[in-house]
């Protein structure tokens, strides 16, 4: 085996069709994660997080569309396969969980139902055997009497609950990739707290890279190794989770951190007035041009209206795409 | 914005005197919803959303309200405005009393507290302009000339910061921030002097929350008005409160200065809630409470927090926690093991 990555992003593009224009919701996109390895995506809304993330799935549809670049899965390209291989590695490769688990679940299914369907469709196990692996994938995700809870609706279950039927499915095939598109964001935080630890603990058990996706910077640190940070379309900072909250070399990054209420640190600091961030966050059809955040950047200057910056590799594998960065 | 059509009814009266301090008071309030037999003729049952619960909010100052979803800390604020029929309980907004089955005053209470809502899409009207959001309850309340109804909006649109020549304008030519600036200006236009957020910033990108942070607290200095914050952002929360008041389960389970409760945290829930929040400059493990939220049809015996609670002993799971005893120093705790617990963070 060479050092294939276990999947790899490079210059993705994806664009949206607006009639006959075409804007480019995301563009120069690229990174990697290496199997077992937990990478984060953080951005608010509007930053083509969670469409990166669909590409990487096979799960674009009109009228969004690659445009250019290449996602390769152990080093073959994604979009060369054909549906059908497409599907295969859909759900038994690569699986996906989602914010709003009562939206992502059949509401007219059993959940258990839901849960052995994978082992059917994607091992070929039949119905029999596969709800016995479905109370067993339940079990596994700590939910309780899981021999009862298989003929279970989702509208039955609380939302942690649903989110854990949710992880069950995604897991059901052991699952190279789980990618996490705010995977707690409708939860509590007490509940988020549980979910969390049981994917972390599950994913690492067996090995399985998570790419999570996040507008919690401090979630996002937590659950991942690495981080990369968008901004309207593009990824403007990488590098491990230690490092990049409490170091942020864009000004971006540092912007959003200086802007939160973090607990504790009115204690520590005193009540002073928050950090803004000026201006609002630019829609896809309006991007400015160099780079993105110069409208709302304190430190901008004429080279950052006109020109886009170019990568800086920081250490250890870190990169920057700012002219002024720290 | 004050919903004209519900249950509640509110008396003026004129025997409270207002206390010079305290602003808007609440004794006792539980609010119960009979639930209806299911289809195939189950017993009615009772939903005690909010069950005795005491606040009290002194002028200029900033009360958060914590809690999980179904707490009951959105039932407290709707109460408050006079939108739902408390089953018990007195309500003192300002020497006046909100009470049930008396004559309304619905435009004075108007007058008095107004709520900011979480999303500002779904709370503004779409086919509104902002003049027209703005004119409806100055009109109301009886400001009529022309000039008047223009130069008070003017001046509230720039208070929130927004330009007055936007008023033109509809709520979807504005994004995300701006709308939640609109939503503040409608509700602080009649001058009120208790404003209720509830989740003000939780819709919003996190590059917009801290504009509006710093707007709510620029606006109470300068309007002196005193706020009731609701959030499940414990960051907000302590960013912006003088006191914070927990709940549980239509209880308060702790309650005291900012300090308090989120360096000196004493009932178990609380600790668990702060210790649940991942920060971004610090990696360590998340505490996590065993088990979700109960059914709030089906609480458990004794301490509502007994079944997640690691500390819970026999006593917990068999006496209802006890009264929410206040030390002198005002904070306080309803939990049987307080005293033992005070101060420790679970890791």
């Amino acid at each position: 085996m060479t050092a294939a990555p276990l999947i790899e992003v490079e210059g993705l593009r994806i664009d949206l069709a607006d009639g006959a224009r075409h804007v480019a919701a995301v563009e120069g996109v690229s990174f990697r994660i290496d199997r077992g390895e937990t990478f984060g995506l953080v951005g608010e809304s509007g930053c083509g997080k969670s469409i990166t993330a669909l590409a990487l799935i096979g799960l674009l549809r009109r009228p969004l569309s690659i445009a250019a670049g290449a996602i390769r899965f152990e080093g073959r390209e994604i979009q060369g396969l054909s549906a059908a291989e497409q599907r295969a590695l859909r759900g038994n490769r690569i699986a996906m969980i989602f914010q709003e688990p009562m939206t992502a679940l059949n509401p007219v299914s059993p959940v258990g139902r839901q849960i052995a369907e994978m082992f059917v469709l994607h091992k070929g196990k039949s119905w029999r055997e596969a709800n016995q692996l479905a109370v067993e994938a339940l079990a596994n995700v700590r939910v309780p009497a899981p021999e009862r809870r298989v003929k279970d609706y989702p509208h039955q279950l609380s939302g942690g609950m649903r989110q854990r039927v949710m992880i069950a499915i995604a897991l059901a095939c052991d699952p190279d990739l789980l990618i996490a598109d705010e995977p707690t964001t409708a939860l509590d935080v007490t509940v988020q707290a549980e979910i969390i630890e049981l994917m972390r603990n599950l994913c690492a058990e067996r090995g399985t890279a998570i790419l999570m996706i996040s507008h919690d910077l401090g979630l996002v640190a937590n659950v991942c190794s690495r981080v990369g940070v968008m901004y309207a379309g593009r990824i403007v900072e990488e590098r491990g989770s230690d490092d990049i909250f409490r170091a942020g070399a864009h000004p971006y990054t540092q912007g959003l951190v200086d802007s939160l209420p973090r607990l504790g640190s009115r204690a520590a600091l005193g009540r002073s007035r928050l950090r803004e961030i000026a201006g609002v966050v630019p829609a896809i059809a309006d991007f400015p041009s160099g780079c993105r955040f110069n409208p709302r950047c304190a430190q901008a200057t004429e080279i950052c209206r006109t020109t886009v910056p170019e990568t800086t590799w920081l250490g250890a594998g870190g990169l920057v795409r700012c002219h002024h960065h720290a | 914005m004050q919903a004209a059509s519900s249950g509640a009814t509110i008396m003026l009266d004129p025997a409270v005197r207002p206390d010079d301090d305290v602003i808007l008071s609440v004794e006792d309030l539980a609010v119960h919803f009979p639930l209806g037999g299911g289809l195939l003729g189950g017993g009615h049952r009772l939903l005690r959303a909010v069950d005795g619960i005491d606040l009290e909010l002194k002028r200029g100052e900033c009360l958060g309200l914590v809690g999980e979803s179904g707490c009951g800390k959105s039932t407290v604020a709707l109460s408050l405005l006079g939108l739902l029929t408390p089953t018990r309980g007195r309500i003192v907004l300002d020497g006046h009393v909100v009470t049930e089955r008396r004559s309304v005053d619905r435009k004075r209470l108007a007058r008095i507290a107004q709520m900011v809502f979480q999303d500002p899409y779904a709370s503004l009207n779409p086919r509104q302009t902002v003049r027209r959001t703005l004119e409806d309850p100055l009109r109301l309340h009886g400001v009529t000339a022309r000039s008047e109804i223009d130069g008070r909006i003017a001046e509230m649109l720039r208070h929130v910061g927004l330009r007055p020549e936007q008023a033109g304008r509809y709520p979807h030519e504005f994004s995300g921030g701006q709308r939640q600036r609109i939503g503040i200006a409608r509700a602080l236009i009649l001058n009120p002097k208790i404003v209720i957020c509830d989740e003000p910033v939780s819709a919003l990108d996190v590059s917009i929350r801290a504009q509006i942070i710093n707007l709510l607290l620029e606006l109470k200095e300068s309007l002196g008005l005193s706020y009731i914050m609701i959030s499940h952002d414990l960051g907000v929360v302590e960013h912006m409160s003088d006191r914070v008041a927990v709940m549980y389960l239509g209880r308060i389970v702790e309650t005291g200065g900012w300090r308090d409760i989120f360096e000196r945290p004493a009932h178990p829930y609380t600790q668990t809630l702060i210790a649940a929040i991942p920060d971004p400059l610090r990696r360590a493990p998340l505490a996590t409470a065993r088990g979700e939220l109960p059914n709030p049809l089906d609480p458990p015996d004794g301490c509502a927090f007994s079944p997640r609670c690691r500390y819970a002993e026999a006593v917990c799971r068999r006496e209802p926690g006890p009264s929410l005893e206040t030390r002198p120093d005002g904070h306080a705790v309803r939990c049987w093991r307080a005293d033992e617990i005070a101060g420790q963070l679970p890791s």
